[in-house]
């Protein structure tokens, strides 16, 4: 009789492993903070080695780490000059627009020892993304640009894939691997660092994606699709103020067009969430976030026309939704790379934007053209 | 010699410091930031009830803290105020907020400055001090010697510190038992919450609530032993971190029995908060009228890279009350950023300069928050005013917390006294007390909520119309400290918005007065006691003086260790101006 094989007993293809977080994008660091929430796993199962077959982990945060200065820094240099192999890098926050003005900084990390001057994160992205084994984007701000890429916003704010480039992949011939929410939530964040972890051990295949480069099954499903107020909406039985524990799509949810698991896996452990605690779904992990899902209070659009005709007519509001969907799962049109900013904000202090004449329209999403 | 960044803070602050080795002093300090988002731009035009879900965003550990601040903007915006059990809610929510994020700061993030690792590197002996050292509360926390407690503290390794981290998440469960989400709330509204009112949730934070109150008893003993040893180690550390006492606190917990948002009766129901709000200058209570600390509000520029707005529109000429509204005032303010090159001669940070006009001496003060709980507890003693059973303030200049009985330890009163210096042990030791501050006051509002829920009146939301012209303002106690929200709306729309956090006061840069801000001033007093030289200099001291104020902005440190050349301490701000460009040029040669 042969013993079965198990992950206690696979050697990692890898034996160590760095995650350099970059938390210097555009951001509140809410990421981290949410991360530190996990407990599927918690950061602390990770970093103790308590998950058998993963390699050792070492985690790099600012928000968490034990070193500072220089003695931090150093992880970000020798990531940059090869010599942190193999790290996955993750990033928070929107990647500011650079070029767009003729000096100065949006977003820095560290200073440049010869010009005394800040690197700016768009640098390290530069520096870092070439090098990493895998990228993950956390949080909406990294994936999409989010809320500091609202329409109006003054730094030309975009997410990672708009900066890199929708094709972008890895050296280890990954794509970005999105993982949206305004923070995220701790579990799915973990899990997909968990998952990458896995692959990186030689113990799962690639990680799947959907075309927003989202784990499928993370983001597969409808915020409604979960709900457990969902039986209300099929009874045609809506809330008309908050505090009710009816369907909320007439006081402003966008739960059946935003993909999101948070009705099925609460908030922390099963605890909170949104629609199914009281709370509208303000689509916080979709591209369109939040332009398209303003104001935020009122009724979407779509809803009103679905809502009454709910009982006779499940397949032609199927295929409207999907309309919906398709429209709310791409960003709007100003987030992308060179010197012009497009956002509506009309500065007058910036000068000359500093970027290449006519862009770099090569880091589109095609999707959005 | 170059530090950035500071970790485990969040957020963006930068610190260039020059030591003189052979004072043992820090010589100088500017305080920088190295992100900019755009807020108060992009907000205008939008909606106003968008308004909490967007300031949310401003911070990814105290993001309901602007939602709620937001909230209470717009309340007196709309003229509505939520009703008894919504505003229970809320409360039990910020309750919730400050027991986690005070807790994961002081024992994930801070305490790791004191923990086994750190001290072992940077103060040898007093690491062989600790090991001799009994700890006076052993029987309280279970820790034999200060070195015991010292090795719980380590990063992952350390048993306390992974204790701290559960009880982070048992906090933040109990958080979204009320407001949803952690930590941009889902459920939070103004006029009330969309929170359904079950008995079960209610339950459900209690039973959570007592564990963390039982936590608290062991808590509290092994912060003062910690800090009472640092006292005793290294005598003069009372120094690191200390500056004058210019307190602010801006008020937490409504009591939904006074507070209805007008601003004409600000006052009165500011005073019946449950966390009083007020000023404190030189250890004197200044004021604590909302009115007061709302009217002597002044944004100025010196050292940010922005224009200013002088020129500008002037939104709101007189409060409601006919108090006159400065131009410099965030009602009237507009955000004009110029990016350029940071020069520490001139232009060094993203960060304005909040103060507070002294109508009794005309000066504008760099008030700080000492990380939120020094000023919260300091003004609450000096006021007298708070009595909530699980919480009074008699008015002798202590704040007296009663935990009732939980599983294993019996009721326990923890009695916070005003301290002598605002520096960094007390800052943190406040912390320790603030949390089971924040836990009697949820067991306070949990009681409140249920007796709602147990006679029938569960409204927890007021319906509202947002009016085509309005202001209204917001002020709230961030866990890191004072918060305010201004909101002007006009044909229905964001017209000016300017929320001010907590951390654009303490680590603002020097202001058009010169002035310095409260983190340069901090640690530019900072003595070092560190036992490495400039070769392996960790910088500890700085690291804790500039933690004790719980920074919050993606943050980093600089220093600049010049060779031996002594500089004076200064606080004259024509004099640093020299300093600063020696200090420049002596930076490019060291690199």
């Amino acid at each position: 009789m042969t013993t079965p094989k198990v992950n206690a007993n696979h050697a990692p293809a890898v034996k160590e492993i760095h995650v350099v977080w970059m938390t210097t994008g555009l951001s509140c660091d809410g990421d981290s903070v949410s991360t530190t929430a996990a407990s599927l796993p918690s950061i602390e199962d990770v970093v103790l080695g308590a998950i058998p077959g993963l390699p050792k982990v070492h985690l790099h945060n600012p928000v968490l780490a034990y070193e500072v200065g220089d003695d931090f820094m150093q992880y970000w240099h020798k990531a940059a000059a090869g010599e942190l192999e193999p790290f996955v890098l993750v990033l928070e926050g929107s990647v500011p627009n650079e070029e767009i003005k003729s000096e100065g900084y949006w977003a820095a990390m560290g200073t440049d020892p010869n010009t005394g001057q800040p690197i700016t994160t768009n640098e390290w992205i530069d520096r870092l993304a070439p090098k990493a084994t895998a990228v993950i984007a956390a949080g909406t701000c990294a994936t999409y640009g989010g809320i500091h890429a609202m329409q109006g916003n003054p730094t030309g704010a975009m997410g990672l894939a708009d900066y890199l480039g929708w094709n972008w992949r890895s050296k280890a011939g990954l794509p970005i691997v999105n993982v949206p929410g305004c923070p995220v939530q701790p579990d799915n964040m973990m899990e997909t660092l968990l998952y990458l972890l896995y692959q990186v051990a030689g113990l799962a295949p690639m990680i799947p994606l959907d075309d927003q480069l989202r784990p499928t099954w993370l983001f597969g499903k409808t915020v409604h699709e979960g709900c457990d107020r969902g039986s209300y909406y099929e009874q045609g039985d809506f809330a008309h103020e908050y505090g009710s524990p009816k369907c909320l799509v007439k006081i402003g949810c966008w739960g059946p067009v935003v993909n999101c698991n948070v009705t099925k896996r609460g908030w922390m452990d099963g605890i909170g969430g949104c629609p199914n605690v009281g709370g509208i779904c303000i689509a916080c992990t979709m591209p369109g976030f939040p332009d398209k899902f303003m104001p935020f209070m009122d009724e979407p659009p779509g809803a009103t026309f679905s809502s009454m005709l709910i009982s006779s007519y499940g397949p032609l509001i199927r295929s409207l939704r999907a309309i919906t969907n398709r429209a709310v799962n791409q960003e709007p049109k100003w987030r992308h790379r060179g010197p012009e900013l497009t956002t509506g904000y009309e500065p007058d202090y910036y000068g000359e934007g500093n970027g290449a004449p006519n862009g770099n329209g090569h880091a589109h999403h095609q999707h959005h053209h | 010699m170059n530090w950035d960044p500071i970790t485990r803070i969040v957020g963006s602050l930068g610190i260039y410091t020059k030591i003189d080795f052979e004072q043992k002093k820090v010589a100088e300090c500017h305080s920088t930031s190295s992100i900019f988002r755009g807020y108060s731009i992009f907000m205008k035009n939008k909606d106003p009830r968008d308004t909490h879900f967007i300031t949310s965003r401003i911070c990814g550990i105290c993001g309901d803290n602007h939602a709620t601040c937001s909230v209470y903007a717009q309340n007196m915006a709309y003229g509505i105020k939520t009703p008894p059990l919504g505003e229970w809610i809320v409360n039990l929510g910020e309750a919730a907020e400050y027991m986690f994020d005070h807790c994961i700061f002081q024992d994930n993030l801070v305490g790791v400055d004191y923990c086994e690792m750190m001290v072992r590197e940077t103060n040898p002996s007093v690491w062989e001090k600790a090991k001799r050292t009994e700890a006076p509360h052993a029987q309280d926390h279970g820790y034999r010697t200060i070195a015991e407690i010292m090795t719980a503290l380590n990063p992952f390794q350390g048993e306390f510190y992974r204790e701290a981290l559960v009880m982070s998440r048992l906090t933040r469960e109990m958080f979204c038992l009320m407001e949803g989400r952690h930590v941009h709330p889902s459920t939070l509204y103004p006029g009330g919450v969309g929170t359904v009112p079950s008995i079960q949730v209610f339950t459900d934070y209690l039973v959570r609530l007592t564990k963390y109150a039982e936590f608290m008893k062991k808590v509290i003993p092994l912060h003062d032993d910690l800090f009472d040893f640092f006292y005793q180690a290294l005598p003069g550390y009372e120094g690191v971190g200390r500056r004058r006492i210019l307190l602010g606190c801006w008020g937490s917990f409504q009591d939904p029995d006074v507070c209805d948002y007008r601003y004409e009766t600000m006052e009165r129901w500011g005073r019946s908060m449950f966390v009083t709000p007020g000023i404190v200058v030189d250890g004197e209570l200044v004021t604590t009228s909302l009115v007061d600390i709302n009217v002597g509000m002044r944004i100025l520029l010196g050292s940010s890279y922005y224009e200013d707005w002088e020129e500008s529109e002037t939104f709101v000429q007189e409060d409601p009350l006919g108090n006159p509204i400065d131009q410099k005032h965030p009602w009237n303010q507009t955000t004009i950023p110029k990016p350029q090159k940071r020069d520490f001669d001139s232009r060094y940070t993203w960060v304005m300069s909040p103060r507070w006009l002294d109508k009794r001496t005309g000066d504008h003060l760099a008030l700080d928050t000492g990380g939120g709980p020094i000023a919260r507890l300091w003004t609450t003693a000096l006021a007298g005013l708070v009595d909530i059973g699980y919480v009074q303030a008699p008015g002798d200049k202590t704040v007296r917390i009663r935990l009732p009985k939980t599983a294993t330890k019996p009721e326990k009163e923890f009695v916070w006294k005003i301290p002598q210096w605002s520096n960094a042990i007390e800052r943190n030791r406040a912390r320790s007390y603030f949390q089971a501050y924040a836990a009697a006051v949820g067991l306070y509002c949990c009681e409140k909520a249920m007796q709602e829920v147990h006679a029938g009146r569960t409204q927890t939301f007021t319906p509202f119309k947002v009016p085509d012209e309005a202001i209204g303002c917001g002020f709230h106690e961030a866990v890191r400290g004072v918060l305010s929200h201004h909101l002007v709306i006009r044909n229905g729309r964001v017209a000016n918005y300017h929320p001010y956090p907590p951390t654009p006061w303490n680590a603002s840069p020097r202001d058009i007065y010169g002035t310095p801000g409260p983190y340069e001033d901090a640690i530019q007093n900072t003595p070092i006691f560190e036992e490495n030289g400039p070769d392996k200099f960790k910088g500890i001291d700085i690291m804790r003086a500039v933690r004790s104020f719980d920074p919050c902005l993606p943050c980093g440190v600089h220093m600049y260790l010049g060779p031996g050349k002594q500089l004076e301490l200064t606080h004259t701000p024509t004099g640093m101006l020299g300093l600063n460009k020696r200090t420049a040029n002596k930076t490019a040669v060291l690199k």
